[in-house]
Formats: structure tokens, C-alpha cells, sequence
């Protein structure tokens, strides 16, 4: 239980719910409640019957042939790119619009970069007939566009945010103003184990179906519930946290969180958080952020719009500052040789978000009998347009 | 000496007209001229705005001004150059209101006692939760004579705002609304239920209302219920760089006291 949040919403000096009043009634609400609420039978009958027959789970744990023996190493991909609407964010949005009907909310807004949480927001929506409002960077709106018609032919209102670098900082904080302008009927699903607390450890318990998986998938397919690495891209970090909260207290488990290096974590042009950043509060929570001396936040920048982000999970914090967990990052072009190789290693286009993980197999040294697991966390699918233009096909 | 803001509450019951603008806009040098001018034409305290780059309790125009004030070269540590000798001509209270995050990077313990150096009251950290300002920073704060003014919204319950009204030293900052309707009421009996409900509780603290105060109408309509109220984006949308800053802000103010 080393690593899980205290009663006060901290992750060791990291979290906390730093909310202006406006948001007090609704966070209070939350935090007094969603313990009680997600362990209710009722909930996770609904949530785990939710998880098997419209989310798809489990995901296959699927050994890849090719990459390990491209790599002399055993890797597994944990298949989060084959749920329904192609990612791991799914997950966490069946849990929260579970939670939100019994807060009796009837009104939903999310923020998104890929645009792959707000397709997973906009889809649960629909499944429950609610009314929904999408925040998204207006950069992002062009750069992930078939996911924003998705969004649209689902119901959802797409609201593009034009402030600051119109990505998916911008489009928090947006979400953030909607949500204090409408505090009694409306829930703010938040996609991933940032903001205020509770949000980061309801998310990671709404994610950590992942790890709970992988055990069970790695004692069938290896005879150990334990791998020796499991490896995962960080944006906010619901994926990473999703896929390493049932090996937190295994300290043998070596965890590998990989950020956005963008152009180079020596360059201007970054999302690499842990790498570049140091303490500060953004969107409600005590984090590692990117900014300036004057505590002024500074515009990330990744090829990747899901990992575009300045901040980082208070969890993936206290995960970097007490050295459980190693954080890596890969560069734009690293991702897409990635994304390359296993395209025609093993005819899996994965999303440019889980290739940063992918890209860390180049980085890190592997034993043959070592068991890799890579948290595949979303499909490339909505990416081809980048990846056309990119390789030229 | 006594802070400002209790000497002012003291002297003054009713009508406490209140600004807030965003220093280093609409130009970098103006946060002075601004203050001055404020003063001079009868205003009774002052927010100064110090800009974040991620306003999320802000606007579009707040978070237009402080954008620019930003590109301007704007900074906390320049606002104090700024506000180094602002005693030697202004003498009504003075609050700083900004995000956390740039006062935690300037440092709390500086941050308090600069203020307290330069003669600031109090300060606004929307932010900054009471939890967290009572187990960390309150004795700083004591320390450097600086009120934390604390907010309540239609939504805080009673039992909270009890708790906020115990904590709070200066006065109440009275969110007007939060854009929400009750139940099948119109925004203004909704806001009338919440200005009595809360003129009743018989707080100890002054209060005073703001958002959404934006002409004489809302303006006075404020102080029915309160001890004053305050205006900010209105204002901020008033300065145009292309004005001159005396004359803009004396016809501001004129219009918001004028009782027609
Ligand atoms: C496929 C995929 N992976 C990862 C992420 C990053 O989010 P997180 O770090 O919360 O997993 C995103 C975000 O959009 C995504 O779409």
C-alpha cells in the first residue's frame, strides 16, 4: 500500500485538491463518495458486465514472435488498441458515467487531446442517453480530426478551445471554467489520473482492470503472475497507472513510464514533464509541471496529441521522486520508427501515443528470458493521416 | 499599524466600491497610473491581478488581459518593482489576486513578506484551499499582516460557510453566481435567495459580492445585500491602450456610482 493515495489525496508530497471554492460542493461530493459507490455490488456488477460484453475485455495478452526476436527479448503486448473505440480510455469512462448517473448527474463534459477520451466520453453517452460536451484544442481538432466526427455522429457537442497553444492544457482548462459555471447537474469526466483528488486514484482504480489482467494472462502464458518489466507511455498516465498499479507493491517488477520527448528534451519543443519539469500546482493538483521561474506554465509539444500535455499524474510523480518507477522519453521520430516496426514486425499499427512505449524497447537493455510487457494502449487508427504523410505511402 | 482592510470596513459599512484589473495590461507600465487613478476617483480598494498563464476561475476577459499582460513581460517579481513605493502616494487597501502557482514559485515566506514590506492587505489565491492555507501558510500570512480572503459560492452549505466565516480575517468574497439556475427559477431569484440566505446567517466577517457586477444596476443592486461589491472584467474591457487611462477611469467609475 506504499504507493496508494492517502486520506488526504496525496502520493507522498504530490496531489491534493487544489480547487478553487467553486469547485468545493462538487469535489467534496466526489471524494466522499466514490469509494463507497465503486465498491458497491451494484456498481461493479454493472461495471465488470459493461467491461466484457460492450468494452470487449479482457484484452489479449499477446505475445509478439517477431519484435522479441527482433529484440532477443520476450515481448508481450497488453491489447488495450482492441477495446471498443480502439483505447484503454474506455475503461475509465464506463466507471465515471456508472458514477455520475448515481451522483444523479444529467449532463456530462470532458476535455481531449487525441480525442480518443473524448470519443470514449461521447460513447458512454450515448450508451446512457446523456447529454455531452467535449473541450478540445483547436490544434488538436485538426490534427485528430476523424475523432472529431466520431464525437459528433455519437451526440456530443465538440466545443474547440482557441486559448494558449490550443491543445489539450487549454482544453482542460476550458472543461474546468464549464464545469464551475454549472456545478448542479453536470459531471466532469476527467481522462486521466490528473486534477484534483479524488480524480487520480479514481481513474487508476477504474484502469487498473489492466494490470489485474496482465497477472492473471502472464500465470497462464508464462507460469508467473510477475514480468520482469512492464512498460507504458505517460501523458497524464491513466494507461501507465492502469498497467502498473497491481505490480506497485511487487518491488521486483520493474516499471518503465515513457514521456514525450517531442524534438528532443534538450529543446523547447517537449512534453517530457518528469525530464524538464520540477513541483507546481496545475489543474487542481500539487505535480510535476512544465514552467518557468516564474511559475508561468510552458506550451509542451508533441507529435502525439494525447502526451501533449505540461503536467503529469500526481501518482507518476511520487513514482519518479522515490525511483519505484523509471521514466524514459522518446522523440517524435524514435516513435515513428517504432510505429513502423511493429507495423510490419507483427501488422499492428499502433497509436503514436502507445509507440512512445514501444520506442523505450530501443532504449533499455533486455535479458533473452526476460518477460517485457508493453501496454499497447490505443490503435493508430486515428493517426494514419500522420503516418501517411509521415512515410509517404 | 492596522491593516487596511479592517480600517476600511470599520469606517465604511455600505457601498464599498471595489476594482480588480490585471497588472501589466492593457500596457506593462501602467499598473501604478492605474492604482492612482482608481483611488482618485473615489474607489474604495484595490485588486491587483497578477496574470497566470492558466486562469481556470477566470473569463474570457481576464484571461484575455492576462495573456497580454504576460507577452508584455509581465512577472510577479516585476509587479513588486512596480509596487515598490505605491505607499508613498495611495493609501486605500490594496490586495493582490492571483493562482497559486506563481506565488508558490516566488516562494510563500518572500511572497508574504514583500507584501507586508510594500504595504499590501491581503491577498485573493482562488486556488489556494483553506485546508491547505490553515496547515501551511497561515502563520506566514499573520506574521506579514495579510489577510487571505476566502470565497463562498450559491453552492458552499451553511456548515461551510460557517467554517470559512471562523477563518476569515478580512472580509467574505461573495461569488454572485455560478451560471446555474435553481429549479425552475429565473438567475435573479435565484441570486436574491442566496444574497438574503446569506445576509441572514448574520456572518461576522463584511462581505462583499462579486462576478458578474458590471453597471450601477448590478452594482447597487449588490450592496443591498452586501457591504460593497467589486468589478473586474468590466473594467479590465474598459481600458483600451489607445485611451487615455485618466480619462477612461474616471468616466468607469463615474458610471458605476452615478445613481440614475
Ligand atoms: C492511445 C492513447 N494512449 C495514451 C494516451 C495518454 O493518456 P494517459 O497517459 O492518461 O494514458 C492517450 C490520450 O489521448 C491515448 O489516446
Amino acid at each position: 500500500m506504499k504507493y496508494q493515495v492517502n486520506e488526504k489525496g496525496y502520493y507522498g508530497e504530490f496531489g491534493g485538491a487544489w480547487i478553487p471554492e467553486m469547485m468545493y460542493t462538487n469535489i467534496d461530493e466526489l471524494k466522499r463518495r466514490y469509494l463507497e459507490i465503486i465498491e458497491s455490488d451494484d456498481f461493479r456488477n454493472e461495471f465488470n458486465q459493461l467491461l466484457k460484453d460492450y468494452v470487449g475485455r479482457p484484452s489479449p495478452l499477446y505475445f509478439a514472435r517477431r519484435l522479441s526476436e527482433h529484440y532477443g527479448s520476450k515481448i508481450y503486448l497488453k491489447r488495450e488498441d482492441l477495446n471498443h473505440t480502439g483505447s484503454h480510455k474506455l475503461n475509465n469512462t464506463i466507471g465515471q458515467i456508472l458514477l455520475a448517473q448515481k451522483l444523479g448527474k444529467t449532463r456530462i463534459i470532458a476535455e481531449t487531446g487525441a480525442g480518443q477520451h473524448g470519443v470514449a466520453t461521447a460513447t458512454v453517452c450515448a450508451l446512457k442517453g446523456i447529454k455531452c460536451v467535449v473541450y478540445m484544442g483547436a490544434l488538436d481538432v485538426s490534427r485528430q480530426a476523424p475523432n472529431v466526427k466520431k464525437m459528433k455522429m455519437l451526440g456530443a457537442e465538440v466545443i474547440p478551445v482557441y486559448s494558449g497553444n490550443k491543445t489539450l492544457k487549454d482544453a482542460t482548462n476550458e472543461a474546468m471554467r464549464d464545469w464551475i459555471a454549472n456545478p448542479v447537474d453536470t459531471h466532469y469526466i476527467i481522462g486521466s489520473v490528473v486534477g484534483p483528488h479524488p480524480y487520480p486514484d479514481m481513474v487508476a482504480r477504474f484502469q487498473s482492470v489492466i494490470s489485474a489482467e496482465m497477472k492473471k494472462q502472464l500465470l497462464e502464458q508464462t507460469g508467473s503472475e510477475l514480468p520482469t518489466r512492464v512498460l507504458a507511455c505517460v501523458g497524464g498516465g491513466s494507461n501507465a497507472a492502469g498497467a502498473f498499479y497491481h505490480f506497485l507493491d511487487e518491488e521486483k517488477v520493474e516499471l518503465i513510464g515513457v514521456e514525450a520527448a517531442g524534438k528532443g528534451i534538450h529543446t523547447t519543443e517537449t512534453a517530457a514533464t518528469l525530464t524538464v519539469g520540477s513541483p507546481g500546482v496545475l489543474h487542481s493538483s500539487k505535480t510535476m509541471l512544465m514552467q518557468n521561474d516564474d511559475g508561468q506554465i510552458t506550451e509542451p509539444y508533441s507529435i502525439s496529441a494525447g502526451l501533449d500535455y505540461p503536467g503529469i499524474g500526481p501518482l507518476h510523480a511520487h513514482l519518479h521522486k522515490t525511483g519505484r518507477a523509471k521514466f524514459l522519453a522518446a522523440t517524435d521520430e524514435e516513435v515513428l520508427q517504432s510505429v513502423l516496426l511493429l507495423t510490419q514486425k507483427e501488422g499492428i499499427i499502433p497509436a503514436l501515443e502507445s509507440a512512445h512505449a514501444l520506442a523505450a524497447l530501443e532504449k533499455i537493455e533486455m535479458k533473452p528470458d526476460d518477460v517485457n510487457v508493453v501496454n499497447l494502449s490505443g490503435s493508430g487508427n486515428k493517426d494514419m493521416e500522420t503516418y501517411l504523410n509521415y512515410f509517404g505511402y | 499599524m492596522k491593516n487596511r482592510i479592517n480600517q476600511l470596513f470599520e469606517k465604511k459599512k455600505k457601498n464599498i466600491f471595489s476594482v480588480y484589473f490585471t497588472a501589466g495590461f492593457p500596457n506593462l507600465n501602467d499598473t501604478v497610473k492605474i492604482i492612482q487613478q482608481l483611488e482618485k476617483n473615489g474607489v474604495d480598494l484595490i485588486e491587483i491581478g497578477i496574470p497566470f498563464s492558466d486562469p481556470t476561475a477566470d473569463g474570457p476577459t481576464i484571461q484575455k488581459s492576462s495573456e497580454i499582460a504576460l507577452k508584455n513581460g509581465m512577472s510577479l517579481n516585476l509587479l513588486f518593482e512596480q509596487l515598490k513605493e505605491i505607499r508613498q502616494s495611495v493609501s486605500i487597501p490594496l490586495v493582490l489576486m492571483g493562482y497559486f502557482n506563481p506565488v508558490y514559485q516566488f516562494g510563500v515566506n518572500n511572497f508574504c513578506k514583500r507584501c507586508n514590506e510594500i504595504g499590501i492587505d491581503g491577498t485573493i489565491l482562488p486556488d489556494l484551499p483553506l485546508d491547505e492555507f490553515e496547515a501551511e501558510y497561515k502563520s506566514t500570512f499573520e506574521e506579514n499582516n495579510l489577510h487571505n480572503i476566502l470565497l463562498i459560492t450559491p453552492q458552499t452549505s451553511e456548515e461551510r460557510i460557517r467554517q470559512i466565516d471562523e477563518a476569515s480575517t478580512g472580509f467574505i468574497y461573495m461569488v454572485s453566481s455560478s451560471g446555474t439556475t435553481g429549479a425552475g427559477k429565473k438567475v435573479e431569484d435565484f441570486q436574491k435567495d442566496y444574497f438574503e440566505r446569506i445576509k441572514n446567517m448574520n456572518l461576522k466577517n463584511p462581505s462583499v459580492i462579486g462576478f458578474g457586477i458590471s453597471d450601477n444596476a448590478t452594482f447597487a443592486n449588490a450592496c443591498k445585500y452586501a457591504n460593497g461589491a467589486i468589478i473586474g472584467s468590466a473594467f479590465v474591457s474598459s481600458l483600451k491602450s489607445e485611451f487615455k487611462l485618466e480619462d477612461s477611469i474616471s468616466e468607469f467609475v463615474k458610471k458605476i456610482l452615478s445613481s440614475d
